[in-house]
């Protein structure tokens, strides 16, 4: 583990936590923010026969750079009637929120933030201090739309919380266990032993898994979706209707803190959803580590294939994006409350009669 | 219950359907155009903007008349029989120094009218169109190849010569005058004679 590592090179523990802390900000989220942009853009681009960012660099790809640079300098205004004390806190508890989350993801086998055993509700609850971001955030702009947009995401963002809840609830009834990490390390190696895939115990309660998790991967990774506001759950951003949703009174780093937040949050969500029923860091088709015997190497390849894993459920949220167009306000809470509910309390109840009966 | 089961079936299908759909749009080639770097082809026929080839043309006003908008500005002085103007590409003799050929290529409306009339085809569109300038007067073109100085000589050369020769023609008529007047004393002398035919 690296906390040991850095325990036993600095000496005191505070400073290892500290430094510990700090690691995924500056070795992740920060640079992947930087490249999930551009990502996105370029996606975006493609997806609509356009080529996106060309002009910084080689195919556009010191785009976002600039981008930080010009967001850096610009002047960071506050409106008279904006409450000022709320305005500014709001950006940096969105961004709290969704960087609390990466404490509990484990980026592989030698990293995790902090080894919780509480993990995935950890990261749930925690997330949640996003809503009261957003909602203060609406709220001091003392604008209508960014109201608005503030109090569609709390609606939103709460009531898809309970699908998401319900099917962590499965998958802890299966794997016994809320910590992110023994979770990952439960499924081990190879695919087939991923939770999608019934878990690594073989039998009939495997085989009758496989299109319960198939669903509740389904019902997961669009709740967390809506969780995080992407499209086609962008209703607090709706762009042609509410000017730009919460964030439309910020501007300079302020409004960078929420776009950083926001990519911060489509990984965790990912990492979790990748985590949950894709093995985590495990490899799907085994270690080089194992067959060169170099043991070093093993939690690098897992972070390769963690990250690997997170990107490829970004790569699809963006590639939804360009799929469907926006919900409706009804439409969004007829979808949670009238499908994803029931299907999910319908396999939480299979589900656990499943691991109680075989 | 069925329509239930059937309306979420439904949603997944469409949902893998679209997204196939915009996957597939990931690998079309672009159709942008990297525009400053990669100009696009013009069609055969474009039309932008007109230059004059000055040492074809014979300043004979044509496209200037021709043109809807008055955007040509020609001005032109005759040549003295000493200069030698040279003759155009088609073999057209030039009698006309060109003192003035102005077109304002933001009041021209790019009709193509003034290159049809052209004698000798000097007057043509070509294939730029990146002309934007920051002030409107840069935008009068001045094709003129004479310099100021030359203008000046050209149409000082002109006046003396119409002086000069509305002095020859002044002493013309004088010395015909005075032939007349001989003549009618000669005549006087003999009267019926018919008087010469003094017409031109």
């Amino acid at each position: 583990m690296i906390y040991d590592w850095l325990h036993s090179m600095t000496g005191s523990a505070i400073a290892a936590a500290i430094i510990q802390s700090l690691l995924p900000l500056f070795i992740f989220i920060l640079p992947f923010a930087l490249f999930a942009v551009l990502l996105e853009r370029k996606v975006s681009g493609h997806m609509q026969d356009r080529l996106g960012p060309m002009r910084v660099g080689y195919h556009g790809i010191f785009q976002t750079i600039a981008d930080i640079i010009k967001l850096i300098q610009k002047e960071d205004i506050v409106a008279t009637e904006n409450d000022r004390r709320f305005f500014d806190l709001s950006p940096i508890l969105v961004f709290a929120g969704s960087y609390a989350a990466f404490a509990a993801i484990p980026f592989s086998g030698a990293f995790i933030g902090s080894n919780i055993d509480l993990g995935i509700v950890y990261i749930i609850a925690v997330t949640g201090l996003v809503v009261a971001g957003i909602l203060m955030g609406g709220w001091a702009s003392n604008n209508k739309y960014s109201l608005l947009g503030a109090m569609r995401a709390a609606a939103q963002i709460i009531s898809y919380e309970i699908p998401t809840l319900l099917i962590v609830v499965t998958v802890i009834m299966i794997t016994g266990t809320m910590n992110l990490f023994t979770i990952s390390e439960w499924q081990t190696q190879y695919f087939w032993n991923w939770l999608i895939l019934g878990g690594p115990v073989f039998g009939t309660a495997k085989l009758l898994l496989i299109p319960l998790m198939i669903i509740s991967f389904l019902i997961i990774f669009l709740s967390t979706l809506a969780e995080v506001n992407r499209t086609p759950f962008d209703i607090p951003e709706a762009e042609s209707e509410l000017v730009s949703g919460y964030h439309t009174e910020y501007s300079g780093m302020k409004f960078a803190m929420f776009f950083l937040a926001e990519y911060a949050n489509m990984f965790a969500v990912s990492a979790v959803v990748a985590t949950l029923f894709f093995g985590g860091f495990q490899s799907p088709v085994g270690y080089l580590g194992n067959t060169f015997g170099a043991k070093w190497l093993i939690p690098i390849e897992q972070f390769f294939w963690f990250t690997s894993k997170g990107l490829f459920f970004v790569f699809v949220q963006m590639w939804l994006r360009w799929t469907l167009p926006r919900f409706r306000v009804d439409q969004l809470m007829a979808f949670c409350w009238k499908y994803l509910i029931p299907f999910a309390f319908v396999i939480l109840i299979l589900v656990g009669l499943i691991t109680v009966l075989i | 219950m069925k329509d239930y089961i059937l309306k979420f079936w439904q949603g997944l299908i469409t949902i893998i359907i679209g997204m196939r759909v915009t996957f597939r749009h990931l690998f079309v080639p672009a159709v942008t155009i990297q525009y400053p770097s990669v100009k696009p082809e013009l069609p055969e026929r474009e039309r932008n903007r007109l230059y004059v080839n000055m040492d074809d043309c014979i300043g004979c006003d044509q496209c200037a008349r021709a043109c809807p908008v008055d955007c040509i500005d020609i001005e032109t002085v005759k040549s003295v029989p000493g200069d030698d103007l040279g003759v155009t590409s088609n073999g057209k003799k030039k009698a006309l120094w060109v003192t003035k050929f102005d077109i304002d290529i933001a009041k021209c409306c790019y009709c193509q009218l003034c290159v049809f009339p052209c004698p000798t085809d000097c007057i043509y569109m070509t294939d730029v169109y990146e002309f934007s300038e920051f002030e409107r007067e840069n935008l009068v073109y001045d094709f003129v190849t004479l310099t100021e100085e030359e203008k000046v000589e050209k149409k000082k050369n002109f006046e003396e010569f119409t002086i000069k020769k509305e002095a020859e023609k002044a002493a013309a008529a004088k010395k015909k005058a005075e032939e007349e007047a001989a003549k009618k004393k000669e005549s006087g002398d003999q009267p019926g004679e018919k008087p010469p035919d003094n017409k031109e």
